[in-house]
């Protein structure tokens, strides 16, 4: 069989094949660079990035659970100053699509990150964090308030043309409502799942085992939820999907297709074999060569239901 | 920094708690520094998730050397590997000790398995220097000599040695060499290092301290391993800017 088409596109955003790597798990590419060769992948999605520079939370910030582990960093970042300054140089350098991931405290705050990013050539795609406390409005957070996520989304699109992914939390009864609003407001395309809201405690000291109390969790202990709220949102809402959540392997990532999306990004997995992206670009072209697939878009959506 | 697959030679049992562990990984070994450690996938498969970071305990041509006591799960799978299995480390990783320039004797200060990153770094240090080492426990069991060599040993109750904490030990020894020029390089729980770290920084010794906490990836990814800058304005990374760092330059 001929060569398989790996690239995909997400609401107007090409990429040379579906494998992301996943925000607050690649830090800003160059510390994973000397074990893996970023050219090779679809893209990278940065840390999170606020206007000013955040120190993040006290440790403990992690804990293995089974299957997964909890984080709270806290959103530690460089801020957007020192992002372009110091980590745009190297990523430059690297022939794959740079998605900029933002989390804020208030929606004025996401706009002018956004603003001020949007000049620069290197970021193709703006994902917005919105599993971040809405600071003015009693800390509760963005990505649990439809009207948040509506008004972000239409404010963002204001000050950028480029493609605007939403990153839905998926601590809500109803994803494919939050979805909706982002089609409504002009977003691209939805990014899910953030972390699961969790905890772990110490049953000597009763302590919890994280400073923050909870965390979020990740890795292949939430793959089921997350392939359940991307299949919920599939099927609903007529929008890309960008699938996230407990992806090891590339029988993980074609499962993640199957139920809807069209890209997927890897998050735990980096932290573990750094060069699980190229394994699974490699283990994804196989699979297409030996079940006839040309193209690697194909895949998404069809499950048999 | 490589992640390489390597075959287990050997467990060797030590004592009741303490196992070395050896194994034929000649691209770490030939590039690893006293103090660096490798973060340790135990298992082929998910199970445990993460892996776990071990000091390098000592280099031998091809082979490197690893020293653990069962905590959890993960070092119980390390404890049951045979010759001809695999592990797959990924290292060597951080910062190691500084240990090249212009002192006269190392005063070596182990806390329980803070004996880990010591065998290498004694291996690498200079004949001309002299070498201290004091190693301290809660009891005779817990003190760990694999690799030490000039050796003081402090027990809490006494159990063997003198009685008291290693760092009271140490305030002994500092009577002796107090007119030599030298520099103390620690390694042990939190609270030892703590102590030692307020005694040193009042009285301006050359001390440099490995400090251990959770971590994922090891290598400056995931920012889980933050300790306190000494001024409290940011935090260091233990995997990047440590796992060594001056006594001076952290707040534990
Ligand atoms: C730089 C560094 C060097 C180390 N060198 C050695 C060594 O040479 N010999 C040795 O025996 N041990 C060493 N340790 C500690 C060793 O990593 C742990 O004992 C090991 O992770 C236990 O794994 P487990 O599965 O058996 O225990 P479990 O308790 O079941 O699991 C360990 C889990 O706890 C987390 N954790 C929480 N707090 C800590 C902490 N303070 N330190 C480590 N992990 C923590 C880990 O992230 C890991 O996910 C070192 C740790 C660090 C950070
Ligand atoms: C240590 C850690 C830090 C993370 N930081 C961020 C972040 O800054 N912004 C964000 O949108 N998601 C962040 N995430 C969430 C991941 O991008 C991803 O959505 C999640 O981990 C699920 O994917 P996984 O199971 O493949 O890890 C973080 C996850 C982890 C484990
Ligand atoms: S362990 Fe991941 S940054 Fe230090």
């Amino acid at each position: 069989m001929n060569k398989v088409d790996l690239s995909v596109n997400i609401g107007g955003l090409k990429l040379k094949n579906p494998v992301l790597l996943a925000s607050g798990t690649v830090g800003y590419g160059n510390e994973i660079a000397e074990f893996t060769d970023l050219n090779k992948l679809g893209g990278i999605v940065t840390k999170s990035l606020s206007l000013k520079p955040r120190k993040g939370n006290p440790p403990q910030r992690i804990v293995e659970t089974p299957s997964g582990m909890l984080n709270a960093i806290g959103l530690a970042n460089v801020g957007v100053e020192t992002f372009i300054k110091e980590k745009i140089p190297f990523l430059k350098k690297i022939d794959t699509t740079l998605i900029c991931n933002i989390a804020a405290s208030s929606v004025e705050e996401y706009v002018e990150c956004v603003h001020i990013l949007n000049d620069e050539e290197t970021i193709k795609a703006f994902e917005i964090n919105v599993s971040c406390p809405n600071v003015k409005e009693g800390g509760l957070e963005f990505g649990n308030d439809l009207n948040a996520v509506g008004r972000i989304t239409e404010k963002v699109r204001n000050v950028t043309k480029k493609p605007i992914i939403i990153k839905l939390s998926p601590n809500v009864s109803r994803i494919s409502d939050f979805a909706r609003v982002v089609k409504e407001n002009g977003g691209n395309a939805v990014s899910a799942i953030n972390t699961l809201v969790g905890t772990s405690f110490d049953i000597y000291t009763r302590k919890p085992r994280i400073k923050n109390v909870t965390g979020g969790l990740s890795g292949p202990a939430i793959k089921p939820v997350a392939l359940a709220k991307v299949l919920e949102i599939k099927r609903n809402i007529d929008i890309p999907i960008i699938g996230i959540g407990g992806i090891m392997n590339w029988k993980d990532a074609v499962e993640m297709m199957i139920v809807g999306a069209s890209a997927f990004q890897i998050g735990t997995v980096n932290f573990i074999n750094p060069n699980a992206g190229v394994e699974i670009l490699n283990g994804l072209n196989s699979f297409c060569m030996e079940n006839s697939i040309k193209n690697i878009s194909d895949i998404t959506g069809s499950y048999q239901i | 920094m490589y992640i390489e697959k390597a075959f287990v030679e050997s467990v060797e049992r030590l004592d009741e708690e303490t196992y070395l562990m050896k194994v034929f990984s000649p691209a770490i070994a030939c590039i690893a520094k006293p103090g660096q450690f490798c973060n340790i996938k135990v298992s082929e498969n998910d199970f445990p998730l993460l892996r776990r970071p071990f000091s390098i305990c000592n280099v031998e041509g091809d082979y490197a050397f690893f020293l653990f006591d069962i905590h959890g799960e993960g070092t119980k799978i390390l404890s049951l590997k045979k010759n001809g299995d695999t592990v797959e480390l990924l290292g060597p990783l951080g910062k190691g000790f500084i240990y090249d320039d212009d002192y006269e004797t190392a005063v070596i200060v182990a806390g329980g398995l803070g004996t880990a990153p010591f065998p290498f770094l004694i291996k690498n240090i200079s004949d001309e220097k002299n070498i201290i080492c004091l190693v301290g426990g809660r009891s005779k069991k817990q003190i760990i000599t694999y690799g030490l060599k000039n050796i003081a040993i402090a027990t809490d109750n006494g159990s063997e040695g003198f009685k008291g904490t290693v760092i009271d030990l140490l305030k002994e020894e500092v009577k002796n060499i107090s007119k030599k020029k030298f520099r103390i390089f620690a390694c042990g729980p939190n609270a030892m290092l703590k102590e030692l770290q307020k005694y040193s920084i009042e009285n301006n010794f050359d001390c440099q301290i490995s400090v251990e906490c959770a971590m994922a990836c090891g290598f400056g990814i995931c920012q889980g391993c933050p300790v306190d800058s000494a001024n409290g304005e940011s935090y260091l990374l233990v995997c990047k800017d440590g796992p060594v760092f001056n006594a001076n330059e952290v707040k534990l």
